[in-house]
């Protein structure tokens, strides 16, 4: 009871717990939920978002270096732009071997994580690693480039922002516009998409793989300038898997993404608190996390069961 | 040659919910010998030789191997009493080598040496030789029948049965197939020929049967019987309509069973023209042979053809879902095209009738979607075409099947007025829904009419609604002149098989 409590305090117990762990927490789930989602839509199964996001965290701390005298106008976006560009180029590469060699996405998109993992522990003490040379991570960036906050004294920032006009975005353009509707039947139905609706199927989920890298690579940029100012290795402690629970909790629905976001952010805010304050230790929240996807999983396996038994009950007309 | 009987199937019955397969099927096979086994399309002759395998059980009927009463209850029965089977459509795994694929399907451990070695001993004996460590995707489809028939020898098979072994075959590939069947049956193999060819049959087989609507109508051994009686037996009282098997769930629903008149006006441009094209796909093997046609504004088009003929593509290059490899195709921008898999080529179960419509425009559409007149065009589609269903916002999955082929028809009708192809319009369609679908697509209206193009396995349909036929054949397309007796089917059924 105490451990629960304790979540609960750390996650919404007080305007900070809310402002400045739960949501800023949430944010790269978000961002990163989106990708996931976008690409699930389509069929494709991007689990890759991990690497994509580290490949945009360390494009934005670049950028962020090398635009070290200019104002935050200019280094901001260039962050968050190296960041989606980088995020898209990593993703990319899985989806050209998808294209041009059939490659599963699955295998080749786990393999990438492993190499940003890696390209990552190589830059920190390389390239971008600072200037004492003593420890693995980058230097903390200018000023200018951390991200702005959106309150007063709360630690939530732009990334959020973005985050949730990427939500809304989304939604629009895959219930309102064409290219999302191209989307929706390649994910529904590849077959009948290119029969009957003469559409490049392998375009489609191309620009949509793309798509989702920049997600979380945008998710990766947010991070750097948002959270840590810096690069180093634990710049991801797993937001690329967590994101797939996500993006399947919310049914692969944007707008419900935001929420499913939020709920995660808040379990590991609190996850955190629980640690410290009732010395339960933080793992527990997965199992718990791990009984909400199965019993939203089956909930929904229920229901689906329901609607065709009452279907099958209703004589149907010639 | 022997006379021992190997293999005897005496008055079988099998059906399928209120579909009789089989009812009267008897068919005697006599070791050492090739017996062709043909019919038209649904006759019941790859479902007898599945029950002759183990795959199907009889309903009645008596099976015999090698003279004794057998009862089998799988495939594995069959093979262990030697039978074996090439199916129409290969069971092999693509992504496997030739030695895994002959393992397949056997017990203990897989040793790849002594696999690789009983094959290379089987090509011995043979003459069958295929390399036992090639990826069989990489095989040609030669290569992959000949796997087929080693996999079967490689259980010791004495009785070989194959469906449509040539359909997929090059004429020389076939050529050669048959060529080794026959030394096979000279060795004391026994060989069942599921075939739709008669020139094979004739040529080839010591013994014919022919099954008609699930029932023997004619056997014994080819020398004593005429090719005008074999043709006769397939085709059956050539005056009459078919019978029909269960009163509704077979037999033409509409009836006129002869070709509507129709004389277009020569001034008239073709809406569809193919001009010496030839379609090979990426296995190499040619489908259409320097084909050459036109459809105008209001023929109906009738295709027939046996599985395999090449219909299948010479629909696809003329709705615009297939370009041809050599030669022209010349189409409206949009043909409109109703598939036989309609579940998945046609319709996304999933998704509303709205978004299934819309489906239709998915890949020209730019910018925003308009909702609001998608709705209003449904709503209209569903009123036009008859279509019952849920409201708009219904998924598709939750129609029958025959209201989702009306709104298929319906949808296709409207985004492309000029042209129509269908395919198997009807399947799986009971014969209410049958009969409106090929009411639409006969009756189809507009200004200018539009050109169709339609095929079925069903011949009878194909007259009912067509104005003009041609047949297709290993992958030529040649008309078929009308006959001087409107109700006379026996032209369409040689052209079916080959004959000229």
């Amino acid at each position: 009871m105490d451990a629960l409590l304790a979540l609960w305090d750390g996650a919404f117990g007080s305007p900070f717990a809310f402002w400045s762990a739960t949501l800023v927490r949430a944010t790269p789930l978000l961002l990163v939920g989106l990708a996931v989602a976008l690409a699930f839509r389509s069929g494709v199964l991007n689990i890759g978002a991990e690497g994509q996001l580290i490949a945009g965290a360390i494009a934005a701390t670049a950028f962020a270096h090398w635009l070290k005298a200019m104002p935050g106008i200019v280094t901001v976006p260039a962050m968050a732009l190296s960041g989606m560009c980088a995020g898209a180029a990593w993703a990319g590469i899985a989806a050209w071997l998808r294209r041009r060699f059939g490659v599963l996405e699955v295998i080749s998109t786990i393999m990438l994580n492993f190499i940003a993992l890696a390209l990552l522990s190589w830059v920190v003490r390389g390239p971008l690693q600072e200037p004492t040379g003593i420890y693995p991570q980058s230097r903390t960036i200018a000023a200018a480039a951390q991200w702005p906050f959106l309150l007063e004294g709360q630690r939530l920032h732009l990334g959020f922002a973005l985050g949730l006009a990427l939500a809304a975005g989304s939604w629009y353009w895959l219930t309102r516009t064409a290219g999302g509707f191209r989307v929706r039947v390649v994910g529904a139905g590849a077959r009948a998409a290119a029969s009957a609706g003469g559409v490049d199927v392998a375009r489609t989920t191309f620009g949509v793989f793309l798509v989702s890298g920049a997600c979380a690579g945008l998710a990766g940029a947010s991070e750097v300038g948002g959270v840590t100012w810096a690069l180093y290795e634990g710049i991801s402690p797993g937001y690329g898997y967590t994101a797939i629970a996500v993006a399947l909790l919310a049914r692969l629905d944007p707008r419900w993404v935001v929420l499913s976001a939020v709920f995660f952010g808040a379990l590991e805010a609190g996850a955190a608190a629980m640690q410290r304050d009732a010395g339960v230790p933080a793992v527990i929240v997965q199992v718990f996390v791990a009984l909400v996807i199965l019993g939203v999983l089956a909930g929904r396996q229920l229901t689906e069961h329901l609607r065709m038994q009452r279907s099958a009950a209703r004589p149907e007309a010639a | 040659m022997s006379d021992g009987e190997a293999l005897v199937l005496r008055d079988v019955r099998r059906t399928f919910g209120r579909t009789v397969a089989l009812d009267g099927a008897s068919c005697a096979v006599r070791r050492g010998t090739i017996h062709a086994l043909l019919g038209e399309n649904g006759a019941g002759k790859t479902t007898l030789m599945r029950i002759a395998f183990g795959l199907l059980a009889p309903e009645a009927g008596e099976l015999r191997v090698q003279g004794a009463p057998v009862t089998l209850r799988s495939s594995r029965d069959g093979i262990a009493l030697g039978l074996g089977m090439v199916h129409q459509h290969f069971m092999l795994v693509p992504a496997m080598t030739v030695a895994e694929n002959v393992a397949l399907g056997g017990s203990g451990r897989f040793d790849p040496k002594a696999t690789a070695a009983r094959i290379t001993a089987i090509g011995r004996e043979s003459g069958l030789v295929i390399d036992p460590t090639a990826r069989v995707a990489d095989i040609s489809v030669g290569a992959q029948q000949r796997l087929e028939i080693v996999k079967a020898l490689a259980h010791d098979a004495r009785i070989l049965i194959l469906d449509e072994p040539t359909a997929v075959l090059s004429p020389a590939e076939a050529g050669e197939l048959l060529q080794w069947l026959r030394r096979f049956a000279d060795g004391g193999g026994t060989v069942v020929l599921i075939t739709h060819k008669l020139r094979d049959a004739l040529e080839y087989a010591d013994d014919l049967t022919v099954l008609r609507l699930g029932r023997t109508v004619l056997a014994g051994a080819r020398a004593g019987i005429s090719e005008p009686r074999v043709v006769a037996a397939l085709v059956g009282d050539a005056a009459a309509p078919a019978a029909t098997r269960t009163g509704q769930q077979r037999g033409t629903p509409r009836a006129a069973l002869r070709l509507t008149d129709f004389v277009p006006d020569p001034q008239d441009a073709p809406v569809l023209r193919l001009e010496n094209v030839t379609y090979v796909d990426t296995r190499g093997v040619t489908h259409l042979r320097d084909v050459s046609l036109e459809v105008r504004a209001g023929e109906v088009l009738g295709v027939i053809g046996v599985e395999g003929a090449g219909q299948h593509e010479l629909l696809r290059i003329l709705a615009g879902r297939l370009e041809p490899t050599l030669g022209r195709a010349i189409r409206p921008p949009r043909v409109g095209f109703i598939p036989e898999d309609r579940l998945h080529d046609a319709l996304i179960p999933e998704l509303t009738l709205t978004e299934n419509l819309a489906l239709a425009d998915s890949g020209q559409a730019r910018g925003r979607l308009r909702w609001d007149a998608l709705r209003e065009a449904t709503v209209s589609i569903l009123r036009e075409f008859d279509v019952r269903a849920d409201g708009t916002e219904a998924p598709a999955r939750a129609l029958s099947g025959g209201n989702q082929q009306k709104f298929v028809v319906g949808r296709e009708r409207r985004v492309a007025s000029a042209a129509l192809v269908a395919e198997n319009p009807t399947r799986g369609l009971d014969f209410r829904a049958s009969s409106r679908v090929l009411d639409e697509i006969a009756n189809a209206a507009g200004t200018p009419a539009p050109a169709i193009v339609m095929h079925s396995s069903d011949l009878d349909e194909v007259l009912s609604v067509a104005t003009r036929v041609v047949a297709c054949f290993n992958g030529e397309v040649h008309e078929v002149a009308r006959p001087a007796d409107p109700t006379d089917r026996t032209p369409y059924a040689r052209a079916l098989l080959g004959v000229r």
